[in-house]
């Protein structure tokens, strides 16, 4: 399917690698030295770790340069990598065995202390595959013959993947007659939630075939995945599956208080919120009749801007429950907006726990139906911009 | 039609029989009458929303009734009681005085009406020394704007009372006894320089004569706070004045004293003019302070809070009837909550909110 980044060549006779081969080299030699020094040094090992270990600072100088890397560097990149995570794993006291990525980002974190903003400033140790960008091996033979069929269609890898989507839509379409035929044709297939998932956008669907895409070609794969899907297919799915990204959802990360009983057994549930450097504590009570006290003052007389007592409407009239509960809320900090804002999202919170399984659906549906139709107008669009 | 009915009591005639079943419900002021009951007095955005509407009407509310009810049962053989209107900015205290003062011009009481006592402690141009009193300041402008006021409201009423004694304004000009009081609002009103001279003139005779039966008197003023604040006027020293020392406040605190009988008087609190205060305070205490609450002491107390749903829900269905607010989604119910939420039944916030629909 995608083009295989890495393959073997012909070590001579390749013109494009001989420029790139001669900055490299001095660079590989530096590198041999360092694994020398890494395989001799035993007690002034871990001083020379951090001098010497290639993997983790080498990259970011040269890792980001669009050169092409030669094959044998990148297997030496991998060598390396693994060699100086079981070293890494030997520093932290860990066992190197089972020394997964998440503990090689933490120990990182933890010998290279960085006060960065950008995350991706810091210092990262990570699998060459992840830092070096993708690309394409050689895609001719020694005689200079291509070895994909499409070579001299210029986007090989798209059009091998259209010509292999609509041989699969074929072959539905011809399962689905002979099964109306035979008269066991059922409708009743299920369509799997397509809610919570979205197609890939054009910039991922080139990273993963490692080639240039158009708009129109990008637009014209999806409509055929679309067809693909409208067919019912059961056995494609996986196919499908791969080019679909799932939308990560806010509302299923955050944890719904459960609702309080206070001693006259009204329902009542509290969360805080932040906005700028205000802080807000919000109460809201099952029934009531829409007042709000900020801090024991009326909500009318804490902020006489209109647009203060807005931001307090939105969480009740998105559930469109504006008259029927009462708030006590408590504020702190940061200016009139701030503080409208902190109590928007207490109160945001706290209104969950009354919020009931139908609301959450309808609300999520709501949402992210805008999210991707927002998504693909964006994406549309951006020839515009 | 039906719709107005349900909104609209249907002339200002009837209002001397205003009672519980008219609560909420909107009643109809003649423009005449605006002009000769109200030359000052009313709320700058109501003016202009009569002008807009091009009638003026004003909706029934309880504190109103209330005060009207006592009004009615009002014994004028006891020194006169002080009703005391305060709530929150907003909640439509002046505008409740203008119904109380509306009623009692049509049942002919002599009304005194102070639009706004703030005004007369802040922002003044031209003191003058008094001659009256050494130690005091005049406010000429002040006093021969409210004069001019005074007369066009009670015209009828200036020949009708007779001054009790003689005053000499100065070497050449002076009134005397037993002519009528519009010769001394003329006076005040010719001579500015005596014009405050003339207001406290004419509240004396006033306050005088009210004991006698000959009229009732119904002493309204608005921003009642300002007698007992502070000012922010100077003198050529650069030094404060206190309230006492200016001599319309000095004959407006005597008139405020209930040592008269044969009327009432009725008094706003307003925050919204005051000097040095915070805009959080409405009650009595906080906004009269110590010595004003002495002074106006005892008096009754009413709360004009704000809309009660039904209230609100006239309001609404009024603005509607006069195509005020546009916005399609007005007549519908999650509108209608969402103006309740906003402006939290506020008269004064559900007015400047419909403003922009």
């Amino acid at each position: 399917m995608a083009a295989p980044c890495v393959s073997c060549y012909a070590a001579l006779s390749c013109r494009l690698f001989l420029g790139g081969r001669v900055s490299l080299s001095q660079k590989q030699g530096v590198w041999k030295a360092a694994a020398a020094e890494l395989q001799t040094g035993t007690g002034s090992q871990i001083l020379r770790l951090r001098h010497t270990t290639g993997v983790s600072t080498k990259k970011n100088v040269a890792a980001l340069r669009r050169e092409t890397y030669t094959v044998d560097f990148i297997k030496k990149q991998i060598e390396e990598f693994n060699i100086g995570k079981r070293h890494l794993a030997n520093m932290m006291g860990e066992d190197p065995e089972t020394f997964t990525q998440e503990d090689i980002d933490k120990a990182i974190a933890y010998l290279f202390p960085s006060g960065l903003f950008e995350k991706q400033a810091r210092p990262i140790m990570k699998h060459p595959e992840q830092i070096f960008p993708k690309q394409r091996a050689i895609q001719w033979g020694e005689d200079g013959r291509p070895f994909h069929f499409l070579f001299y269609t210029g986007k090989q890898a798209y059009y091998s993947l259209m010509h292999e989507a609509y041989g699969k839509l074929l072959e539905v379409e011809k399962r689905q007659n002979q099964l109306q035929a035979k008269g066991l044709f059922s409708e009743k297939t299920k369509t799997k939630d397509l809610i919570d998932s979205r197609w890939l956008i054009k910039e991922e669907l080139e990273e993963m075939l490692v080639e240039k895409l158009s708009d129109q070609d990008y637009a014209q794969f999806i409509r055929l995945l679309e067809r693909l899907l409208t067919l019912h297919c059961g056995s494609e799915e996986e196919f499908v599956q791969r080019f679909r990204r799932s939308v990560t959802i806010q509302s299923k990360k955050q944890l719904i208080e459960p609702v309080q009983y206070d001693e006259q057994g009204m329902a009542f549930s509290t969360s805080e919120g932040k906005r700028k450097s205000a802080k807000a504590e919000a109460i809201v009570y099952g029934h009531g009749s829409g007042r709000i006290k900020v801090n024991g003052i009326d909500y009318l007389l804490y902020f006489p801007v209109t647009q203060d007592r807005e931001q307090l409407m939105f969480p009740f009239h998105f559930l469109d429950r504006l008259g029927k509960h009462d708030t006590t809320c408590t504020v702190s900090g940061g200016g009139r907006s701030s503080q409208a804002g902190a109590i928007r999202l207490a109160v945001a919170r706290a209104l969950c726990s009354f919020v009931t399984e139908e609301e959450v659906e309808w609300m999520r549906q709501g949402v992210c139906k805008n999210i991707q139709s927002v998504c693909l107008l964006g994406h549309c669009f951006k020839h515009l911009l | 039609t039906m719709l107005r009915r349900m909104t609209r009591l249907l002339s200002g005639a009837r209002q001397a029989r205003h009672g519980e079943q008219h609560a909420a419900l909107h009643y109809h002021i003649p423009l005449q009458d605006l002009k000769t009951v109200f030359p000052q007095g009313l709320p700058p955005r109501f003016i202009m929303q009569v002008k807009t509407f091009n009638e003026a009407c004003l909706m029934v509310r309880k504190p109103a009734l209330e005060l009207l009810h006592y009004l009615k049962n009002t014994n004028f053989a006891h020194p006169a009681v002080r009703y005391v209107l305060y709530g929150e900015k907003g909640t439509g205290k002046t505008l409740s005085l203008c119904h109380v003062v509306h009623f009692c011009a049509k049942q002919d009481w002599l009304i005194l009406h102070i639009p706004d006592a703030h005004l007369w402690v802040k922002n003044c141009r031209g003191l003058l020394q008094s001659s009256y009193n050494k130690q005091r300041f005049d406010q000429p402008v002040e006093a021969s704007i409210w004069l001019k006021n005074f007369k066009t409201a009670n015209e009828r009423f200036l020949s009708q009372i007779k001054v009790q004694e003689k005053y000499v304004w100065n070497k050449r000009e002076s009134t005397e006894k037993g002519s009528p009081l519009g010769a001394v609002v003329e006076q005040g009103l010719t001579r500015v320089r005596n014009a405050t001279d003339a207001v406290g003139i004419v509240l004396k005779e006033l306050k005088n004569q009210s004991c006698l039966g000959a009229f009732h008197l119904l002493v309204a003023v608005d921003g009642v706070n300002a007698l007992w604040g502070r000012t922010s006027l100077k003198r050529e020293d650069k030094s404060l004045i206190a309230p006492e020392e200016l001599a319309l406040v000095c004959s407006l605190r005597k008139m405020v004293r209930n040592d008269w009988h044969g009327g009432a008087i009725v008094l706003t609190l307003s925050q919204t003019g005051s000097l040095f205060k915070p805009r959080k305070a409405y009650l009595p205490q906080e906004l009269l302070g110590k010595e004003g609450f002495d002074a106006l002491d005892p008096f009754i107390p009413i709360l004009v809070s704000n809309y009660n749903p039904k209230e609100f829900e006239s309001c609404i269905q009024y603005y509607l009837e006069n195509k005020w607010l546009q916005h399609e989604k007005a007549h519908t119910e999650e509108g209608k909550k969402e103006l309740l939420f906003l402006s939290d039944a506020n008269p004064g916030q559900l007015e400047r909110l419909c403003a922009y629909l």
